[in-house]
């Protein structure tokens, strides 16, 4: 950058690269309209009420739904949410309320380190830890690799949103006496709340968009399941495989599940969303 | 709301003596987040000692070089090495972080410099919803997308005019190490655009007002000020869209064409480290199968965990606040 160059020169820099920007701006986001657009317009056509009450059927015949995938995913999400929230809650009030010494900062780097980590290792953590005691794959084995994959990205979040809350509630809670422990529960803890459900939200649409930890952990399944002990179908593998398949009808299918994956975690960003904004009108 | 929940804890009455560390409840309380926080710690743990122990049984005929180093890939005869897919991964990740980069600090500038700031964060919304599409519909997309694309337009006209580098010869298949990387590069740019925004916002605003003063336009207050303060933050920032698209593996295996070789050509398909774990784990039936893959996993760990821990400690270094003079 050249100071001494005239006036006009750098007038013209300046507004090109504003419109460089602006640019950027713009080709970020053709990849996010392409993909919108194809998963509505190609699979709106498959969507049938036969789709969410029926299992898939065989190559060739006419059919066949993603029931048992769908309610398998939030099977698994709800199974994985029944670990994975109280202890990733948990683990961000620790940082919040406790974290400020060493081992708080290691226990918070950890979990920034941790949340990087590729799902996909999260498998294979999860195989040797259910899969291979059990003996065959299941439910349980896929809903323990997304509660993993929770928890770290949930105890930041919490930790934030704790951290929000004004440190003169506190003041005014201990000056009345009331201790500690209970300061944070009911005090902090309470004010913090709608927060945190938008982090926990949040977090169990990530869970439900994941395919690759559950590729070997719940495997897929052809009928309807609730036994955590047997292997699930999930909408993500479904998705996965039809995609892969050298079928037509079995493509269409793929963009069918993914527009009701596509539902599935917009309808859970939206609430979050919501509960965010009311949130924010309750602290104005 | 805040005064009632105040309120509430008041008139339940029954608080166990002075509000100190020598309380039991308060005691208890401490104790339970403790090991509630200490949970992440043994995570980790738990996810080192299982991928080590799964990949024991590798150690007996492999040596970690000669693993690492080993272009065969021979599951029916026992012989492993993972440089195919290493070299696969560390291809896909470069053309997606070329491509994504300039972009992502572009849009970062536009959001944080150029936009009026309310036009500034309804742009973060479209980043978020980037970020929230699941991998394999990012795969779906790729497939039947994106490949195509590359097959028809893109990579015909690159062959035509670039097919004299390595890099863009070959017939044009779709299916490959560009068409993974474009579709990474899409996949990584929410997280570099959102680290970025945020590191950007960190700049006293001081700063760039002094620049201003100065006579300085806007493009070169950002060169001057915005820039070098939150020059490390931005690196970190780049390592995490890396970190991401190193591990990522639903779309790459959809779209890499899933063939074990080592190519020039961008134009060709190869084989990434995720996408073989993904593809065989399953099926795997031997322990020294299982345990090659569960190594390949231990290096992706590695590799991720530095590159993150990294990236962390470069992004929180701008957002306390650097202790040198900037600009």
């Amino acid at each position: 950058m050249n100071l001494h160059s005239s006036f006009t020169y750098r007038k013209v820099v300046d507004r090109s690269m504003a419109v460089v920007c602006a640019i950027c701006f713009a080709l970020a986001f053709i990849p996010l309209l392409s993909v919108l657009w194809l998963v509505v317009s190609k699979g709106a056509a498959g969507l049938s009420w036969s789709l969410f009450t029926e299992v898939p059927k065989p190559v060739g015949e006419e059919g066949g739904g993603i029931g048992n995938a769908l309610v398998g995913t939030l099977y698994m999400v709800g199974l994985a949410s029944l670990i994975g929230l109280p202890l990733g809650i948990g683990a961000g009030v620790y940082l919040a309320e406790k974290g400020d010494g060493a081992i708080g900062s290691g226990v918070r780097f950890m979990a920034e380190v941790l949340s990087g980590v590729p799902s996909i290792v999260i498998g294979i953590v999860a195989y040797a830890l259910v899969v291979i005691p059990m003996g065959h794959f299941s439910a349980v084995a896929g809903a323990v690799a997304l509660a993993i994959i929770m928890i770290p990205t949930l105890a930041r979040a919490t930790e934030e949103l704790v951290r929000l809350v004004p440190a003169a509630l506190r003041e005014a809670s201990l000056a009345l006496g009331v201790p500690n422990w209970k300061t944070s529960l009911r005090v902090i803890l309470r004010t913090a709340l709608a927060g945190i459900v938008t982090a926990c939200l949040l977090s169990v649409a990530r869970a439900a968009g994941e395919t690759a930890p559950l590729l070997f952990t719940s495997l897929n399944n052809q009928y309807w399941n609730l036994n955590p002990a047997q292997p699930t179908a999930s909408l993500t593998v479904q998705i996965y495989n039809y995609a892969v398949s050298p079928y037509d009808d079995w493509h269409a299918k793929a963009w069918t599940a993914a527009l009701v994956l596509l539902i599935v975690v917009g309808l859970l960003n939206i609430a979050s969303r919501v509960l965010t904004r009311s949130r924010l009108k309750g602290a104005r | 709301m805040a005064r009632t929940a105040v309120q509430l804890a008041v008139d339940d009455g029954q608080h166990g003596g002075r509000p100190g560390s020598g309380n039991l409840g308060d005691r208890i309380f401490s104790g339970t987040l403790l090991i509630l926080g200490g949970m992440i710690l043994v995570v980790a743990g738990l996810i080192v000692l299982n991928l080590a122990q799964l990949a024991k049984p590798l150690a007996k005929e492999h040596t970690l070089w000669g693993f690492i180093t080993g272009i065969e890939w021979n599951p029916v005869e026992d012989r492993f090495g993972a440089l195919t897919f290493l070299y696969g991964t560390l291809v896909t990740s470069a053309v997606a972080i070329v491509v994504a980069v300039p972009v992502a600090i572009g849009l970062a500038l536009f959001i944080t410099q150029f936009a009026p700031a309310k036009l500034g964060r309804a742009l973060t919304i479209p980043v978020e919803l980037l970020a929230a599409i699941p991998s394999v519909v990012y795969g779906l997309w790729g497939l039947f997308v994106v490949v195509p694309w590359l097959r028809t337009s893109l990579q015909p006209w690159l062959g035509k005019y670039l097919g004299f580098l390595p890099l863009f010869s070959g017939p044009p298949i779709g299916l490959g190490y560009l068409a993974a990387g474009l579709i990474l590069a899409v996949m990584i740019l929410p997280t570099v655009v959102t680290v970025s925004v945020e590191v950007m916002r960190t700049t006293p605003e001081a700063n760039r007002e002094a620049a201003l003063a100065l006579g300085a336009t806007k493009w070169e207050a950002v060169m001057m000020a915005v820039i070098p303060y939150s020059r490390a933050g931005i690196v970190g920032a780049i390592l995490l869209g890396l970190g991401r698209a190193l591990g990522e593996t639903m779309a790459v295996t959809m779209v890499i064409g899933n063939s074990a070789q080592i190519s020039a050509s961008l134009f060709a398909p190869g084989y990434t480290l995720p996408a073989v774990i993904a593809n065989e784990f399953a099926e795997a039936t031997s322990n020294v199968h299982i345990a090659a893959l569960a190594g390949l996993g231990l290096i992706l760990f590695g590799t991720t965990f530095l590159l993150n821990a990294l990236a962390r400690v470069l992004v929180n270094a701008v957002q306390k606040g650097p202790k040198r003079a900037t600009g």
